[in-house]
């Protein structure tokens, strides 16, 4: 792997070739935030949160950190006016969602998010994926999978592997940053596991 | 069967197949693309072949059912050769008299040509009927010649000598620089040069490499790809395979709907015909070049259209678009570089490789050359297909191909490039039609669709239906489009009806940005368009609406009531007969009110209002004038008449 160099908010960042802009941010102590990403799972860039602004050859862009390869020479700009504003909507439009979310009300101080700003549509799920994700690529069960598309997408368990494989992982818990994740599977489990 | 061992065996047996044919025999090809068969053409067509068989014709007179040329306004549509006589609407009843009269009679039926609506002249001949004669069909025009099931008739017209030349006189790299030079651009919406995404593909170090059919078409109210692939799938196979060739491929894959079933079908003979014919498969015309096709039906999502997310969905998984920063063209379909073109596009390919990139550059304006197919829907006289250079300004489309806006209506706008393209207003018809021009104007030119508006459309609510539709097809994964889209539909209907706020127009730019700046895919980054557009040209109708509570196109129901203009009522009794919730009240000489409450504002009473009263009127923005007196609702007998 050959050294790369690269500038993140005016500071030299030495990282590998391969890396993406987010790895190479977080190795430097800089920080980007981020609610679908996770060190173990493959870039997923659904949140967009990451979003920041690079410098390639001349032309400005913004991409979003967590997929954007860095590279030698590129210079990186993780705030601005522009790239609050955008992660200032991100939240708003989740907190509508998940208006208690830690997570997201932690964000929300940082960027000066209105909780109200939308009507509340209280789902919860902020559909980022983790736990469809660390199911199938960490532990290969597939025991939960995102179902239908758009504004009507939610994530289910398969009640056939849930009843086998959950009780005694529930790895994913943990990751998920509304708690969904927990209700959804006790209501799975108290509708369509078999009564031991 | 033949199989074509060499371009010289191909060549013998066109030659071949033309001294069989005589060019001079009557044929009768009957539009059998899926809106002339909706209207019938099937049963026509099998009306034209009873009656041959009837008048013992059947040795001398085919009947062929073709691909669509177009004109589906006035479907279905036959055209007799030699003659090129061209007959508009027809039925099964027509038929005897068509075979009588002008296959044996060798006269015209006057009744079903063409009549110019202003001048009432008829017009014998496709070439001669304005709908036609202001077009430039390259593509298209070859649709109607063609039994769209018959590899025959493709190879009568020249079929398949495009890639006997590539083949045989041509290198790949002078193939590739041919289309390179052609600067023909993608006609499925963004218009990247084709050339340069071939030489990216061809350049790719990964020695597995493909070449792919976007017939994913899903914009409302377009349907140029089906036409053609329905119509004419040997153009298509022969463009994929000179690009296969050209880039180094050795596989393609045509990735369309399902909802296209006859598309499906005729391209999957294409294929088998191609294939025994020896133009697919191994050793093409012995060439040593090896090329196979294969089909995939999309499942009927919008988003597939996306390239990233088709190549995801032929590959089998949940067809969502991928976030990953690399083009396909280098890492596509099974992470090998990959061309992905729209049919259109693979359609011009044998053109420009027959009369050469010359010929090509000869249409069109700087930056966007050759013709493009749209469609044209909507408050427009004639409804179909048309082909025209790059160039052309929108004012000539609307009117001299498309004969206007029906019923005297005046037009409003035009949207183009499908549900994440714009509308243009009236003040820019005159606008050229290209990729670089529209983009400019705010909408884009998209795969084609055109829809025509007149007065009466609301430029909020178009912006709330394209909203609607893409909420409906994205597909949910980052959250500028899911959500965003999601806040922006809430917001649109509310101004709709009669909920809009004061910071409505600015929330809604807020996260126009968001989406465009934001959104993983295409889709998202081009979502806002619709509102985007409508804002910039409309502004108006979007503060009456908030502000006035007012519909300007007196379109939007919430912000509409009828009522019924007691001066110019005279108690007919026929919208109170057809109210179907009986709120108006009225009798015999007595003026007819409508009772607001009971009003659901379906609008039967304004549509069956008799013209010559006019009595039923629309009102929006003010309240509904008081009702007559009881005392002066009876109408007495003006002296005068």
């Amino acid at each position: 792997m050959s050294e790369i160099i690269l500038k993140i908010d005016g500071k030299e960042v030495r990282a590998e070739e391969g890396m993406t802009v987010l790895e190479a941010a977080r190795s430097a102590g800089i920080e980007i935030p981020t609610l679908c990403h996770h060190d173990k799972l493959e870039p997923f860039g659904a949140c967009r949160l990451c979003i920041v602004e690079v410098q390639e050859r001349g032309r400005k862009k913004l991409v979003v950190a967590c997929v954007f390869l860095a590279a030698d020479g590129l210079v990186v700009t993780t705030r601005s006016e522009k790239i609050d504003r955008i992660r200032k909507m991100i939240i708003e439009l989740l907190l509508a969602h998940a208006p208690d979310s830690f997570k997201l009300r932690q964000l929300a101080e940082e960027y000066g998010a209105d909780r109200n700003r939308f009507e509340k549509e209280a789902s919860f799920c902020i559909h980022c994926g983790l736990c469809v994700r660390y199911c199938a690529e960490v532990k290969q069960k597939y025991a939960v999978g995102f179902i239908d598309r758009g504004i009507r997408k939610e994530i289910s368990f398969i009640p056939e592997i849930a009843a086998k494989e959950c009780p005694d992982c529930k790895e994913c818990f943990p990751l998920c940053p509304t708690s969904y994740l927990q209700a959804a599977f006790v209501l799975t489990e108290s509708l369509a596991f078999p009564s031991s | 069967m033949a199989r074509f061992n060499s371009p010289e065996e191909l060549e013998k047996f066109r030659q071949d197949l033309l001294s069989k044919r005589d060019p001079n025999a009557p044929c009768i090809s009957v539009c059998a693309g899926a809106g002339c068969l909706a209207s019938g053409a099937r049963e026509v067509i099998n009306a034209f072949e009873q009656e041959i068989e009837k008048q013992n014709l059947a040795a001398s007179v085919e009947t062929k059912g073709t691909g669509c040329p177009g004109f589906c306004e006035r479907g279905p549509v036959v055209v007799i050769y030699p003659e090129q006589i061209c007959y508009l609407q027809v039925t099964p009843e027509d038929v005897p008299e068509i075979v009588s009269t002008t296959i044996v009679g060798k006269k015209v039926v006057e009744r079903l040509l063409y009549e110019d609506p202003n001048t009432g002249e008829k017009a014998a001949h496709e070439s001669d009927i304005p709908f036609y004669s202001n077009q430039e069909r390259t593509i298209i025009s070859n649709n109607i010649k063609i039994n769209s099931k018959s590899i025959d008739d493709y190879l009568a017209l020249g079929g398949y000598s495009a890639l006997a030349k590539a083949l045989f006189r041509m290198s790949d790299v002078e193939v590739l620089e041919e289309v390179k030079k052609s600067n023909l651009r993608g006609r499925g919406g963004a218009g990247f040069p084709a050339g340069i995404k071939w030489e990216g593909s061809r350049n790719a170090p990964d020695k597995t490499k493909y070449v792919i059919v976007n017939a994913d078409e899903g914009d409302p109210g377009a349907f140029m790809d089906r036409a053609l692939l329905e119509g004419n799938p040997h153009s298509i196979l022969e463009g994929l395979i000179i690009g296969g060739y050209a880039i180094g491929a050795r596989e393609g894959y045509i990735y369309v709907r399902q909802e296209y079933p006859l598309a499906v079908e005729n391209v999957t003979l294409a294929i088998e015909q191609a294939e025994q014919y020896g133009l697919l498969g191994e050793n093409i015309l012995g060439s040593g070049f090896d090329f196979v096709v294969k089909v995939h039906r999309g499942a009927g999502a919008f988003v597939c259209g996306e390239s990233t997310a088709l190549m995801t969905a032929l590959e089998g998984r949940v067809g969502e678009p991928r976030p990953k920063y690399i083009r396909s063209n280098i890492k596509g379909l099974w992470n090998r570089p990959s061309v992905l073109n729209n049919v259109e596009t693979w359609a011009n390919v044998p053109l420009i490789i027959n009369k050469g990139a010359d010929w090509f550059t000869s249409i069109g304006t700087e930056g966007s050359k050759g013709t493009k197919i749209f469609s044209l829907v909507g408050k427009i006289n004639n409804t179909g297909l048309v082909e025209v250079p790059m160039g052309i300004t929108l004012r000539d489309i609307i009117y001299k191909i498309g004969g206007g806006i029906p019923g005297g209506r005046k037009f409003k706008a035009v949207q183009t490039g499908g549900p994440s393209g714009g509308c243009i207003p009236e003040q820019m018809l005159d606008l050229q039609v290209g990729f670089d021009e529209l983009t400019k104007a705010g909408s884009m030119m998209g795969s084609g669709g055109m829809i025509v508006m007149d007065e009466d459309t609301c430029m909020v609510d178009v912006a709330r239906y394209f909203i609607e539709f893409l909420t409906d097809e994205s597909c949910g994964k980052c959250v500028p489009c899911r959500e965003g889209l999601r806040q922006m539909l809430k917001i649109l209907t509310d101004i709709t009806q009669g909920k809009g706020k004061e910071g409505d127009i600015e929330l809604l730019e807020e996260l126009s940005e968001t989406a465009i700046e934001a959104s993983l895919c295409a889709l998202g980054k081009s979502a806002p368009n619709p509102f985007l557009s409508t804002l910039r040209y409309f502004r108006d109708e979007y503060e009456a609406h908030i502000k006035e509570k007012r519909c300007p196109a007196l379109s939007c129901r919430e912000l509409v009531s009828y009522y019924i203009d007691p001066e110019k009522c005279k108690a007919c009794g026929i919208c109170l007969r057809k109210c179907p919730v009986d709120a108006i009240d009225g009798g015999k000489k007595k003026i007819h009110i409508i009772d607001q409450e009971k009003c659901t504002k379906c609008g039967t009473c304004f549509e069956v209002c008799p013209d010559r009263f006019g009595a039923v009127t629309k009102i929006s923005g003010r309240p509904v004038p008081e009702p007559v007196a009881e005392e002066d609702r009876i109408i007495r007998k003006s002296k005068t008449k």
